[in-house]
């Protein structure tokens, strides 16, 4: 703030109370008038002004239905700090960004110029009602109470707070599903339907087609979904949510867990491609360190020891699918997984 | 015989000889010529070999042994095949400047026809992919790209970004940015799963969707209009977000200093 505006260095009137005290209150500077307040040509240029920019913001609504009709969607042009943009996206953006800030703009011009600028001190106050108004309302509170005759009436007093209290319940029953209720619902996947007698072909899900063993090589990283699911079906999100899988294949010899070993066929692992933390589709998968890695809180499982745990907050191993070949040489799934996937729960066994 | 001696003298013996000896000469040609040429593709092959193999013991027999046999330093290349040899050397990764958590991208030195003899060299010691003929890799369908971009979101997005932007992996490894990278680069890196990108054989992602893939890829980093202006890195919230605190809300608060700080008292005016 420039000196000038100080109330010493213009030597106004202001109400400089006791020169003797160093600490004294010094007042408030004098009102100063603004140009505006006192040359009527000033004040009306500044009317203008202010309606001009209102105008100009109309104009620019205008411009905005204008743009939004007129300008073809598709056309691109090239406006030098953005580069090639849609014409349409900038107009519309410009002008409703014009409209906006000129009301604005036009709005704090009109109070600084027109409206008035006296200063108007307000002196603070402790907030409490003084005495006596507080008396009053503690006795009114008390007549209010004799008068209804809570105390009296027992029943409704009870059957009152009976009420009051089973209210929240309503909160418990909408938000129960956040409780010990999925149950089931989390516990099986669309692999359940797979059984020895009726497996379930694993379908690639670039190509939409079942896939032989021979097709997955070392090194390589397909994503498959159980035979019967469409990318059509209404509840296609739903499901791949659970069924998701990630096929790799390990040389046998790398692969450090047994059981893991196991329920692959010939070192092709199918591993469920859900987090075991909250939930997101992992699939960075490195082909020579065999880790895949969740992008969302990077928890790093090792797909060669099992999808072990060894880096991050999932508590849980990625749940792997026992898969095998049918007769026609299809990798298949004989079963569902064997624990839940994706994150833990309450009912969670382990 | 009788009969063919005694007709020796005729007037159109000369001409029936004549006449044989012809279609021997056109049968014999015809027999012989493609050999002639199926040599000379042969001659050429081994001489593309040789060439590489001359190639192979400067630039890369240190770390791979001299007959890619593969050693403490390096692995085998028996098998990885031409696709693999055109992109490691092609995009600079081969020969590596230093060991580390990832060999990075850089200046090629090799011209492509050294960089044929090398793959003709490598190739020779165990089949693998072969490098993509233009055809392979070029697509001329406008729906491709869009095919390609659903592709792209199940399988390569989840590493390299939704916009090719490339991310981080584990220990300082990461996927690289797919910005300006050759289509052919592109197609040969799904083919052989270069260091740690898994690979995509045609047995799981055939060719045709391949193509698909490097159409989308090529259409959304090259210098394609953003419709929007500003890509900030084409990173997220997170560039935008930050972009809208500082930029957005720094211009709000000098707007507001600025107009606080200006009076309009006639003495200033
Ligand atoms: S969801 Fe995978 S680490 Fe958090």
């Amino acid at each position: 703030m420039s000196e000038e505006k100080l109330p010493e260095s213009h030597g106004s009137a202001g109400e400089v109370a006791d020169h003797g005290d160093p600490f004294a209150d010094p007042g408030l500077p004098a009102h100063e008038p603004r140009r505006t307040d006192i040359d009527e040509r000033a004040a009306k240029r500044a009317e203008r002004q202010v309606s001009l920019m209102f105008v100009i913001s109309m104009l620019a609504t205008v411009g905005f239905i204008a743009s939004y009709v007129a300008i073809d969607p598709d056309k691109i042009v090239y406006i030098f700090p953005l580069g090639h943009v849609s014409a349409l996206n900038f107009a519309l953006g410009m002008t409703l960004g014009v409209a906006l800030f000129l009301i604005g703009a036009g709005a704090v011009h009109w109070a600084r110029t027109l409206m008035s600028d006296v200063e108007m001190p307000a002196e603070r106050h402790p907030i409490e009602a003084d005495d006596e108004v507080r008396a009053d309302v503690i006795q009114q509170f008390r007549t209010g109470a004799a008068e209804s005759g809570f105390g009296r009436r027992k029943m409704i007093r009870n059957t009152l707070i009976g009420s009051m209290a089973l209210v929240p319940l309503s909160g418990v029953v909408l938000l129960r599903d956040l409780g010990p209720l999925p149950e089931k619902k989390l516990k099986d996947t669309g692999w359940k339907e797979a059984t020895p007698q009726k497996p379930l072909q694993l379908i690639n899900m670039s190509t939409n087609s079942p896939m032989t063993a021979d097709d997955i090589v070392i090194g390589s990283l397909t994503f498959a979904m159980p035979q019967g699911l469409h990318t059509h079906d209404e509840d296609f999100q739903q499901r791949i949510a659970k069924d998701a899988l990630m096929l790799v294949r390990i040389a046998p010899e790398d692969i450090k867990d047994d059981t893991s070993k196991e329920l692959g066929f010939q070192g092709i692992l199918a591993y469920s491609k859900i987090c075991t933390h909250v939930g997101c589709p992992i699939s960075l998968y490195e082909q020579q360190t065999h880790h895949a890695l969740c992008p969302c809180h990077q928890s790093t499982f090792d797909l060669a020891d099992g999808a072990r745990v060894i880096f991050g907050p999932a508590g849980h191993p990625l749940p792997q699918l026992k898969i095998t070949t049918d007769e026609k040489g299809f990798l298949v799934a004989t079963g569902d997984f064997d624990e839940p996937v994706g994150p833990s729960y309450w009912e969670r066994a382990r | 015989m009788k009969k063919l001696s005694a007709r020796r003298r005729h007037p159109l013996a000369a001409l029936v000889v004549l006449l044989l000896a012809l279609a021997a000469t056109g049968g014999l040609y015809a027999a012989f010529a493609p050999a002639d040429k199926a040599q000379a593709d042969v001659a050429a092959q081994s001489l593309a070999i040789d060439e590489g193999k001359k190639l192979f013991a400067v630039g890369c027999s240190s770390c791979h042994g001299l007959n890619g046999q593969g050693s403490s330093d390096g692995p085998s290349l028996v098998g990885v095949g031409s696709a693999s040899v055109d992109f490691q050397v092609g995009t600079g990764r081969m020969p590596a400047q230093q060991p580390g958590a990832q060999v990075p991208r850089k200046q090629n030195i090799y011209t492509q026809a050294e960089i044929d003899q090398l793959a003709a060299f490598v190739s020779s010691l165990g089949p693998g992919p072969v490098t993509p003929t233009k055809e392979q890799y070029t697509s001329t369908n406008p729906e491709d790209i869009s095919k390609g971009g659903e592709l792209f979101r199940t399988n390569c997005a989840q590493c390299h970004n939704f916009a090719g932007q490339g991310g981080a992996l584990t220990k300082g490894k990461y996927a690289p940015s797919l910005e300006g990278v050759d289509a052919k680069h592109i197609y040969e890196a799904m083919q052989t799963g270069p260091q740690n990108m898994p690979s995509f054989p045609d047995t799981t992602m055939p060719e045709e969707q391949k193509k698909q893939i490097v159409a989308f890829v090529r259409h959304t980093t090259s210098d394609e209009p953003n419709p929007g202006g500003l890509t900030l890195g084409s990173l997220g919230p997170v560039t935008e977000g930050l972009f809208g605190w500082i930029f957005g809300l720094g211009t709000l608060i000098a707007v507001a200093i600025w107009v606080a700080a200006h009076t309009t008292k006639a003495k200033k005016s």
